[in-house]
Parts: C-alpha cells; structure tokens; sequence
C-alpha cells in the first residue's frame, strides 16, 4: 500500500503538473470581522464558481485558489501579499475589502509586478492618484457612491449635510466625493464627526448631526458600522424627526442584518443585485444553495466576474505573466451575466452600470432577500469618475 | 441658551447623558469581572464572549421559541449562568493552584471557541432584536430625545450594581464569601460547601455578563463580535477602578462612560483610545488602581 502511494507520488513529482497553464490566485479578505459576511467565505466560493463555469481544467488551464483573513489591518494585508507572491507563487490576488488594506496590496503587487483585482474596497484612489499598471477595481467605487447617491438625494431638495464618516481611508475618501457632488449641486456641506473603526455606539455623533439641523446625515462608513448607525438613528427619533440618513455604502448584506422595519425607504447605489434579470437570478441561486442560503453580495458577484475575465486573459494569451495578462484584460471587452458588457479602462476601472435601489418596506417583500426596488439604472457611461479627471498617471 | 467650551449647553448635557447610558454597560460588566477577580483571582477573559452570549440566547427564546424580552431577562442570565458553572467545575476549577496567567490563558481560548462557533453558525452581519414594546418610543427631556429604553438600561444597570454591592458587602452569605477566600480552609472548617460557593459565584459573575447581553440585543447589533469589541474596554475599565474592587468598578464604569462620552464631542477621533490613556495615567500614579488596595 505505502509503496504503491509512494510510486504514485513518484510518477507525479517527475511527470509535474498535467497542465499546460498553472495558475494560483489568492482571495484575501475579512473572514472574521464586520466585513466577513460582505467578502469572506463568500468571495471563496464566487472565485471557485468562476473556475468551475469557465470549464478552466478542460482548457487546459490548472486554477488553484488560496484564502487568507487580512483582518482588515493594512500591515496584516501587505506581509500576507508579500508572503503569496514570494514564497507561495500567487499569481493574482482578488477581492481585498478595507480601502487601507487594499492600498497596502496595491503598493506590494505593483513592486512585484504580479496582478490585483479588487472587488471589495471603496476607495477611487485605487484608479486615481494611487493608480497602478497592475490593479483593476471591479466592482465599485466611493466616487460611483457618492454620484449615485449623493445625486439622488440632492435631486429631492437635501440641499444640507452632516456627515458620519468612518475614520480611514475609505471613509475619507467617501465623505470627500459625496461632499464634492453636494456642493456641485448647490448644496451645503453642515460639518462632519470621524469615528473611530469599527465602532459600537454612535448615539453621540448621530446627536451633533441633529443639532446641526442638516437635512441629510451621509453615513460615510460600511458594515455594521452602518447597520447599527441606521438602528440608532431609529431609536433616537432622528429620522421621525424629518432628517434623512444617506447610506453612502450599504451591503445587501446589511440590509439584511437590519431587517425590512428599520431600513425601509432607504435609497442606495450598487453595481449588482441578485433579482435584476435571468443571468444575476441563475448564478445567485446556484450561489446560495453553496451558501448555506445567503444570497450574493455585489463583491461577492465582483470577485466572480473579475475571475472569469483573468482567466479568459490567460487562456488567449497563454501566460501568466502581468504584463500581457493586463494587456489583454484591458483590450478585451468584458462580458459575463452579472455586470453585462462592459470594459477596463487604462487606468485599471472595470466600467459598468450602477443601480440605484429603493429598500422596500416590509409588506412589499415577498420573502427574506426580496429587498430592492430598482428607482433608476445609471448607465455605464456617466457611473464613474471621468478617465482625465482621477489624476492617474498613466492616463496623462 | 449659554455655552461651555463652544459647545450648547443642551447639546452637552445629551453627551452627558449618552455617557452615563455607556457607562451603566461598562458598569455591569466590569461588575462582573470584578465579582470573578476579588472571590476567585481568575482573570476571565471569557467575559465578553458570555455576553455575546447572553444576547444571542435572548435572540434564540425569541426567534425560536417565541419567549419575549421580559423573560430573557429572567432567564438568560440563568441559563448563561450554568452554562458558567460547568466551564468553571470542568475547567477552571483545575487551575486555582496555579499562578493567575493560566486561568487567563484559558478563559482566552474558551472566548475565541464560542466565538469562532457563533460566527460560524450565524455570520457576523448581525441579527436584528427589537425593542419590546412596553419600552418603545421616547422621551422630550428639552434638552435630547431620550428613548426610553436607553433610560430604562441606565435604571435597570444602577439598580443590579447596587443590589451587587450590597449583597457581597453588606450581606451574611457576602460575609462568607469574602471569608472564603481569605481563609478557605478556616471557613471550610466551620462546615461552609466552599467548592460549591466559588462555583456559584462564579456562576453569578457570568449571569451578569449575560444580563449585560440581553440589555445591548435591541440597541447594539446582535453578533458574535459584539463582546471582544468591548472586552478590551472592560478591562482597562477594572484596571482603573482597581482590580476586584466592586465600588471601584461601578464606579469607574460609569465615571469613563461619560469621560469617553466628552471625547466624542470635543475629538472624537479619539475616543477609542481615551480610556487606556487614562490606564495609564492611574497605572502610573497608583499602580493598585483609584479604589485597590495593596495587597
């Protein structure tokens, strides 16, 4: 017995891999913390279902995916990147929640010219000043947020705000776009609190945005963060009281967590939602029954898309090299069933379009995860930040 | 309306009252760490995870078996509570003749067990607990909306901290148990079950744990990450007030509650970090902590 394990071994050791292509891509993201139902497990699973509808292994192409908890912590974050690329050979590293952390992957793929795609952060930056031959930033960003949002809410007359904002980058870096399309609207821009992250009781600040007297309170933070934000500002009167909460960045997930009660009639941006038409529909319900039944967050679904993109780059350019692997991701059009066509632009932004949705209220939901209304679709060519206006160097 | 430090006087007074609402939770937990530290000398790093605890029960009589928030009350810290006792008669129990850093290594590996089980089992988004009815809305005071649940946990918390002081300071069987652990064997000898007393004190310092618990459910997101966010605070909470110092503890809670509740107001950037900036002033000045005695 032993022997004949070892011969098998022997066979295999000399013949190496059966492949023609070895690739190890590595999902590194929250699997604990206030983002791990957003990311997390899920993201695993969206990346292996990737692999498994991309028919990879009969192509020839051998996919191998590694996980890691990056805890949030950019310091965390960048010696687990270093770590994959150098001693474990990553390839490519995907999603990557915490604009600070995904800075930090950024700067370390960028020095060892391998590939980062990410689905999970917020922060512009990433396609903007930070902006880098070797990342893509699929799924979001805090500049489509805040247009999304922000457009929205001042269209109905919220001329005033006061904002909530999560203290790192991400939260900065959203406070700073929405505020920029307020005060392009005419609008006002009240004062602001930086909390501390994550945090737990935010009775506080939600109290200094009520005497401000602005109309709207922008809550620049994500996760339970805002979960228990919005729960606040419910139990303090705030929103009776006629202020309305902007959820700058708002999960399904969240939602979710909320309950219908508390978060019905809130207005949000996302570039996915699993009931939006046949192709989101039929991927999310082959997802959920993966998942012990949750359906997909749109990261979820970005880590998905942006998968089966690489591995298309790969397979026509027969390398794993970044160099032409970039090349071709960024010359090919994309396309897949949860984003639609669309394209990556040269400084490294997955262009598609975004939704913004409508929270139903309780007796309109025909179940648990039957949460959206769609209020209107902005099309992929006004959903992001115009390419000369990032100050991306490689568009200059 | 006047002003303090640029601040409306109204708008300072919600502060204070915010503090004073955080406070009543650092104050019943740090309660309970005290209780555990001063009759076990067991560092119990469980804590906060038997708080988490405690607001997932309240969550499971509820969802599961429809028992509503004024039971849990009841019977939360109750069943948290044995829960306690077994940990502590199968585990801790082993360790009272060793040097205080095993019991905490233990109590810190049993927290991240319960937790990494709870985070399995329910993610860690959170899962929703309303406010009963009874305590629904709130109340103009002039200068803030009070809702009238926060009013009822600052009540509810103060009454439970006092009624725990009383009892272990005031009280015959307070008597026997701090007797206890003076003397085991001396109070052992006059036919007191001095096993079984530390058991349920132990037991006792997890139901108020628990409580704390079913407290936060309806105001804070019920999730597995709900206790070691608060741990650390906790500690440096007891570490202030002096360790095992029950007073000590109350106090402190509800005096860094509000301290924190000012930093959120005056540089909020800073308010997770006030508290252990305050660690270590005391540590420095009085190492035994405001209200410890050296021993």
């Amino acid at each position: 017995m032993t022997t004949s394990i070892l011969a098998a071994a022997m066979v295999a050791a000399m013949a190496g891999s059966a492949y023609a292509i070895d690739v190890k891509i590595g999902i590194l993201n929250d699997r604990s913390g206030i983002y791990a139902d957003l990311s997390g497990e899920g993201s695993v699973l969206a990346a292996q279902m990737a692999v498994e509808d991309f028919g990879a292994a009969d192509k020839d192409i051998n996919v191998e995916i590694i996980a890691a908890d990056h805890q949030n912590k950019p310091d965390v974050a960048s010696t687990i990147a270093r770590q994959w690329y150098d001693e474990e050979g990553v390839h490519a590293i995907f999603d990557v929640p915490t604009s600070s952390a995904a800075l930090a992957v950024n700067e370390v793929t960028r020095e060892k010219d391998r590939i980062f795609i990410n689905s999970g952060a917020g922060s512009a930056d990433l396609t903007g000043s930070q902006c880098s031959p070797n990342t893509i930033h699929w799924t979001y960003d805090t500049w489509a947020l805040a247009n999304g949002t922000g457009t929205a809410m001042v269209e109905t007359g919220a001329d005033t705000w006061f904002f909530l904002t999560a203290d790192y980058a991400f939260g900065h870096a959203l406070e700073t776009d929405t505020a920029a399309v307020v005060e392009a609207a005419g609008g006002q821009v009240l004062g602001t609190v930086r909390h501390p992250f994550p945090g737990q009781d935010f009775s506080s600040y939600l109290l200094q945005a009520q005497s401000s007297g602005a109309k709207v309170i922008g809550l620049a933070n994500a996760g339970g963060d805002t979960v228990n934000a919005i729960k606040q500002a419910s139990e303090f009167g705030i929103t009776q009281a006629g202020q309305s909460l902007a959820a700058l960045l708002m999960f399904i997930t969240d939602v979710h967590a909320l309950g219908l009660e508390t978060a019905q009639g809130l207005v949000l941006t996302e570039s996915f939602y699993w009931d939006l038409n046949e192709g989101t529909r039929e991927w999310s319900e082959r997802f959920a029954e993966r998942n012990g039944g949750d359906m997909p967050s749109m990261v979820h679904a970005g880590v998905y898309a942006s998968v089966l993109h690489y591995l298309k780059a790969i397979e026509s350019t027969q390398s794993v090299e970044a160099g032409p692997v970039m090349e071709a991701m960024k010359s090919t059009p994309t396309s897949d069933p949860l984003f639609g066509e669309g394209e990556v632009r040269a400084d490294g932004r997955k262009i598609h379009d975004m939704y913004l949705f409508r929270v139903k209220a309780p007796d309109q939901s025909q179940g648990p995860w039957d949460y959206y209304e769609l209020g209107y679709t902005i099309p992929a060519a006004n959903a992001f930040r115009p390419l000369d206006q990032g100050g991306c160097d490689l568009v200059q | 309306m006047f002003e303090i430090f640029g601040i409306p006087a109204a708008a300072l007074f919600g502060q204070l009252l915010l503090g004073l609402i955080n406070g009543s939770f650092y104050a019943l937990l740090s309660l309970g760490l005290a209780v555990i530290f001063g009759l076990l000398n067991i560092i119990n790093f469980a804590h906060g995870a038997q708080y988490m605890m405690g607001a997932f029960v309240a969550w499971m009589l509820l969802s599961y078996l429809g028992i509503n928030y004024w039971w849990a009350l009841i019977l939360v810290p109750l069943i948290v509570g044995a829960f306690g006792i077994v940990i502590e008669r199968r585990m801790i129990s082993r360790l009272y003749q060793l040097d205080h850093l095993y019991g905490l290594l233990l109590t810190f590996g049993l927290a991240l067990i319960i937790q990494g089980l709870f985070r399995n089992q329910y993610g860690v988004s959170g899962l929703p607990y309303s406010i009963p009815p009874q305590l629904q809305g709130g109340t103009n005071l002039g200068f803030m909306f009070l809702p009238n649940y926060r009013g009822w946990v600052v009540f509810a918390s103060l009454v439970v901290c006092f009624g725990t002081w009383f009892l272990i300071e005031k009280t015959r069987l307070g008597a026997y148990l701090r007797a206890a652990t003076e003397n085991p064997a001396m109070v052992g000898a006059f036919g007191i079950n001095v096993p079984r007393l530390i058991t349920l004190t132990y037991g006792f310092g997890v139901g108020l744990a628990a409580l704390a618990g079913v407290l936060a459910a309806p105001i804070y997101s019920v999730n597995p990450n709900m206790g070691a966010d608060l741990i650390i605070v906790v500690f440096a909470v007891v570490v202030i007030g002096g360790m095992g110092s029950i007073m000590g503890a109350i106090l402190t809670g509800f005096g860094l509650g509000i301290i924190e509740g000012l930093t959120r107001v005056f540089y909020p950037e800073a308010s997770a970090v006030v508290i252990f900036v305050i660690m270590a002033i005391v540590l420095m000045v009085k190492p035994t902590g405001l209200f410890g005695r050296a021993t």
